[in-house]
C-alpha cells in the first residue's frame, strides 16, 4: 500500500506550488483577483501550455487521462500559494460529464484542456440544500429540440463560465427523484438565460442561473444521469480536498516560521507552551486531512459505494480540519493575521469556502450517516 | 440573590423600550446582528440622539454627564438597545479614556473633552498598540520629548481603529527610560490635525476599512496634554484594558441579535420543502448556541451585581471577554451556514446582480469576528490574565 506520491507526481506538487508563488505572490493575489478573468488569463494560458488542464480530461477525448493521485498532487499544489481559477469546474467536473456527450462533445472538451473555452455544471437549486437529486429545472422536448426552465441558485466558478451544463428534469415523480435526471449544455449567451456573477471571499467567481425557456442540447443517457453527476463531482472534490491539504500545510508551516520568529516579552512567542501546544494540533489537523487523502485513494479501488461514502467522509473531517487550522494560524499572527497583507489570512477565507463547496460539512455528515 | 426586576427597574425598562420603539432604520439591523460596527456618521447620529435624551454615557457616574444609573439599569438599557436592533455605542471614547479623563484628568480636560464624548463631537481611537508592542505592550518604543511647553512625539503605532475618521487619539508614549519597562511611559491626549500625524490604512480579511497605521514624526503636543502624573501612564493604561475587556460585558448582551438573525435565516431557508429551523440537527445546534448566550449573559448580570454591591468581580471580565469572542465567532459562522451555497456570493460582480438576503454583512460578520479573540487582548492573554491573577499560578 503506497502512502506517498510518485516522484512524477511529486515533482507536478512542486511545480504547482512554486507557479502559485510565482503568478499570484500575496500582494498581488487580491489586485490580480479583482480583475476578474482577465488578471488571471495569463496564469490560464501558462497552465495550458504546461499541459496541466488536459491533465483531468480523459484520454479517449484527447486528455492525459490523470488518475486520482494526479489529480490530488496538482491540488495539493493549488492549494500551497492558492491559485485562483476555475480549474475545477472547467477541466475536472465538466469534462468528467461532457466525457458521456460521446465524440460529438470532443471538440468541447478539447477546448477546455486548451484553456481557450470555460465551462460550469450548475448543479444546485434553490430548496435544494446541496442534494444533487434535487430537481426542478424542467425539460421540455418540442419537435427535436429542448428547452429548460428553472433556477440555479449557485454554479460552483460559474462566474466566467461560456458554457454551462445543466441538469434538468426529464421524468421520475416529484422534483427529488433519483430516477429523470438528464444532462443538457448551454452557451451562457443563449436567449432566455440570465447569469448573475458573484465574488466569494477566496476571489473565486460563482454564478446563479435564470433559465425561461432556454434552448438546449441534450447529451448523456436521458433520465438517469444522476450516478454520472455524482461521480464527476466526486472527482472534482478529489483535487478541491487536496488543494485544502496543500493550504493547511502551507499555513502551518508559516505559522510555525512566525512563532520562532516573532518576539513578545524579550523571547520567540513559539517558547510560550500554549502556544506550542497550539501549534501540535494544527500539525495533528494537517496530518488527519492528509490520511483522509488516503483513505479515498484507498477507497477508490473499492468500489463506487466505498468511494462516496469516504468523498463524504473527507468532505467532513478534511472541512473541519481546514477550517481549524485556518483560524488557529491567524489567531496566533494575531492582527498581522488578521490583516489582508500576508497570505494567512486568505488560507483562512479559502478554507471556508472549501468547506462549503459542493455540500458542507452538514450535508456529507448526512450523507455518510445515511 | 434578587431574581426580580422592582417597579422602579420595570417603569425604567418600559422608558427605555419606549425610547427604542422608533429611530433604529430596518437598514442597520443585519449589520447590527452580524456585530458589524454601523459607519462612523450612524454611530454618530446614534450616540447624539442618545445624548440628547441624558443617556450618552450610561456608565458614566451623574456628575461628568452619565445618567447615574444603576448597574441594573444599565443592563436593561443594554437589553432593551439588544432587542430594538440597536447598535453598541462606539466605545472608544465613552468606555475607553472617557473614564481614565473623568479619574485621573485635569478639571481643564475634563470639562472640555468629557461633554464632547458624550455628545459625539470628538471621535477618540487608540494609540497604544505598536508594530513589536501587541500582547507584550510595555515594550511600546514611541517616545514623547519635553521641549519647553511641549512635548515632541515620535514613533509608529499599529491597529489605530478608525484612526482615518477621529479627530482625537490617547497615546502611550515613553517619556523617560526606566529599569522597569513599565515605568516611564505617560498617557497623551492628541488632536489628530496636529502636523506630523500620518494615517495609512490596513487592508482587514473582512474587506471593511476599520484599522490603520499611524505614524508620530515630531508631534508637538502642548503639555496640558498629559493625563495625570508623567510616567505614570501604565497605571493608567491598564485601568484602560481592564475597561476594554468590561465593554464586551455590554456587547455580550447584544448576542441575542445574532440568534434572531441565525433563527430568521433558517426559517427563510427550506430544503426539499422542509425550514432549515425545523429540521432536528440544526435546531440542536442553535439550541446549544442559546444556551451558550445565556449562560454567559448572565455571567455579565452577576458582574454587574458585583458592580452594584461594590464587590470586585475579579477574573469574571477576561472570563467575559474570552466566552463573548468564542460566541460571536460561533453565531456568525452558525449564519452564514444556514445561508447555504448562497454564503459563496459575497460581492456582485456585475451591476444588478442581487446578493442573497443578509450578504455581505453576514460573512462580513463571521470574518470580523476572528479579530475579537485577538484585540482587546487576545484570547490567550486572557488566560493568562486568569490563570496568574485569579488562580495564582505563576508563569
Amino acid at each position: 500500500m503506497q502512502f506517498s506520491y510518485s516522484d512524477e507526481q511529486a515533482m507536478l506538487l512542486e511545480s504547482v506550488a512554486r507557479f502559485g508563488a510565482q503568478h499570484f505572490p500575496p500582494g498581488e493575489r487580491h489586485r490580480l483577483i479583482r480583475e476578474g478573468r482577465s488578471g488571471e488569463e495569463a496564469a490560464w494560458a501558462a497552465m495550458a501550455e504546461l499541459g496541466w488542464l488536459l491533465l483531468p480530461i480523459p484520454e479517449d477525448a484527447g486528455g492525459l487521462g490523470g488518475g486520482i493521485a494526479d489529480l490530488m498532487a496538482l491540488g495539493e499544489g493549488f492549494g500551497r500559494n492558492l491559485v485562483p481559477g476555475p480549474y475545477v469546474a472547467s477541466c475536472v467536473l465538466a469534462p468528467a460529464l461532457l466525457a458521456h456527450g460521446g465524440e460529438a462533445l470532443h471538440p468541447l472538451i478539447a477546448e477546455l484542456g486548451a484553456g481557450t473555452t470555460i465551462a460550469a455544471a450548475a448543479l444546485l437549486e434553490p430548496d435544494a440544500g446541496y442534494d444533487l437529486h434535487h430537481i426542478a429545472t424542467t425539460a421540455t422536448l418540442a419537435g427535436d429540440s429542448w428547452t429548460l426552465t428553472g433556477t440555479k441558485c449557485h454554479v460552483e466558478d460559474g462566474g466566467d463560465a461560456d458554457w454551462f451544463i445543466i441538469p434538468a428534469r426529464t421524468g421520475g415523480t416529484g422534483v427529488r427523484d433519483p430516477e429523470g435526471i438528464s444532462l443538457f449544455l448551454v452557451a451562457a449567451d443563449t436567449p432566455g438565460l440570465a447569469v448573475e456573477r458573484f465574488r466569494a471571499i477566496d476571489g473565486h467567481r460563482h454564478a446563479r442561473l435564470t433559465l425561461e425557456k432556454v434552448a438546449a442540447r441534450a447529451f448523456g443517457p436521458q433520465g438517469s444521469a444522476l450516478a454520472l453527476i455524482e461521480a464527476a463531482v466526486a472527482r472534482a472534490l478529489c483535487v478541491q480536498l487536496a488543494e485544502a491539504v496543500g493550504s493547511m500545510e502551507a499555513v502551518s508551516d508559516i505559522t510555525l516560521e512566525y512563532l520562532r520568529t516573532r518576539e513578545q516579552f524579550g523571547r520567540p512567542i513559539g517558547s510560550f507552551q500554549v502556544l506550542q501546544h497550539r501549534m501540535v494540533d494544527m500539525r495533528i489537523a494537517c496530518e488527519e486531512a492528509r490520511a483522509m487523502l488516503c483513505h479515498i485513494a484507498i477507497a477508490s479501488t473499492e468500489g463506487e459505494t466505498a468511494f462516496q461514502r469516504a468523498i463524504a467522509a473527507a468532505k467532513v473531517r478534511i472541512g473541519e480540519c481546514g477550517v481549524y487550522v485556518g483560524q488557529q494560524a491567524v489567531q496566533l499572527h494575531g492582527g498581522v493575521g488578521f490583516s489582508d497583507e500576508l497570505i494567512v489570512s486568505h488560507h483562512l477565507k479559502r478554507q471556508m469556502m472549501l468547506a462549503i463547496a459542493h455540500g458542507s460539512i452538514d450535508h456529507h455528515r448526512a450523507r455518510f450517516a445515511a | 440573590m434578587h431574581f426580580t426586576l422592582d417597579p422602579a427597574d420595570i417603569a425604567f425598562r418600559d422608558e427605555v423600550r419606549d425610547f427604542f420603539a422608533t429611530g433604529i432604520p430596518t437598514e442597520w439591523r443585519t449589520r447590527v446582528r452580524a456585530g458589524l460596527r454601523l459607519n462612523p456618521e450612524e454611530l454618530t447620529a446614534y450616540q447624539k440622539r442618545l445624548a440628547a435624551k441624558g443617556w450618552g454615557a450610561p456608565t458614566w457616574p451623574a456628575e461628568y454627564g452619565g445618567p447615574g444609573w444603576s448597574p441594573i439599569q444599565q443592563y436593561i438599557f443594554w437589553s432593551e438597545a439588544a432587542a430594538a436592533d440597536a447598535p453598541a455605542q462606539f466605545h472608544q471614547g465613552l468606555e475607553l479614556i472617557g473614564p481614565i479623563i473623568f479619574t485621573y484628568g485635569s478639571p481643564e480636560q475634563k470639562a472640555h473633552y468629557l461633554p464632547r464624548i458624550i455628545n459625539a463631537d470628538d471621535w477618540w481611537c487608540q494609540g497604544y498598540s505598536e508594530p513589536n508592542a501587541g500582547s507584550d505592550l510595555a515594550s511600546l518604543r514611541t517616545r514623547a520629548v519635553r521641549d519647553g511647553d511641549h512635548y515632541v512625539l515620535n514613533g509608529q503605532k499599529a491597529w489605530t481603529s478608525y484612526g482615518h475618521v477621529a479627530s482625537h487619539c490617547f497615546v502611550l508614549a515613553r517619556t523617560s527610560d526606566e529599569a522597569k519597562r513599565q515605568q516611564g511611559i505617560s498617557l497623551l491626549l492628541v488632536d489628530m490635525k496636529t502636523p506630523g500625524i500620518t494615517i495609512r490604512p490596513v487592508a482587514t480579511m473582512d474587506e471593511k476599512h476599520h484599522t490603520n497605521e499611524m505614524f508620530l514624526d515630531d508631534v508637538r503636543v502642548p503639555v496640558t496634554a498629559l493625563v495625570g502624573e508623567e510616567g505614570r501612564g501604565w497605571e493608567y493604561g491598564k485601568v484602560l484594558l481592564d475597561r476594554e475587556r468590561m465593554v464586551t460585558a455590554s456587547v455580550a448582551v447584544f448576542l441575542t441579535q445574532t440568534i434572531r438573525a441565525i433563527r430568521e435565516a433558517a426559517t427563510r431557508r427550506t430544503i426539499g420543502g422542509v425550514a432549515l429551523i425545523d429540521k432536528p440537527g440544526f435546531r440542536a445546534k442553535l439550541a446549544q448556541y442559546e444556551i451558550e448566550v445565556i449562560a454567559l449573559q448572565t455571567m455579565v448580570l452577576r458582574v454587574m451585581a458585583d458592580a452594584s454591591a461594590g464587590v470586585d468581580s475579579g477574573p469574571l471580565g477576561s472570563m467575559i471577554k474570552l466566552r463573548w469572542s468564542q460566541l460571536s465567532q460561533a453565531g456568525t459562522a452558525l449564519w452564514v451556514g444556514a445561508l447555504g451555497p448562497e454564503a459563496a456570493h459575497f460581492a456582485p460582480v456585475d451591476q444588478g446582480a442581487g446578493l442573497p438576503e443578509d450578504m455581505p454583512y453576514a460573512m462580513q460578520g463571521a470574518l470580523y469576528a476572528r479579530v475579537t479573540s485577538i484585540y482587546g487582548g487576545s484570547s490567550e492573554i486572557q488566560h493568562n490574565i486568569i490563570a496568574q491573577r485569579a488562580l495564582g499560578l505563576k508563569g
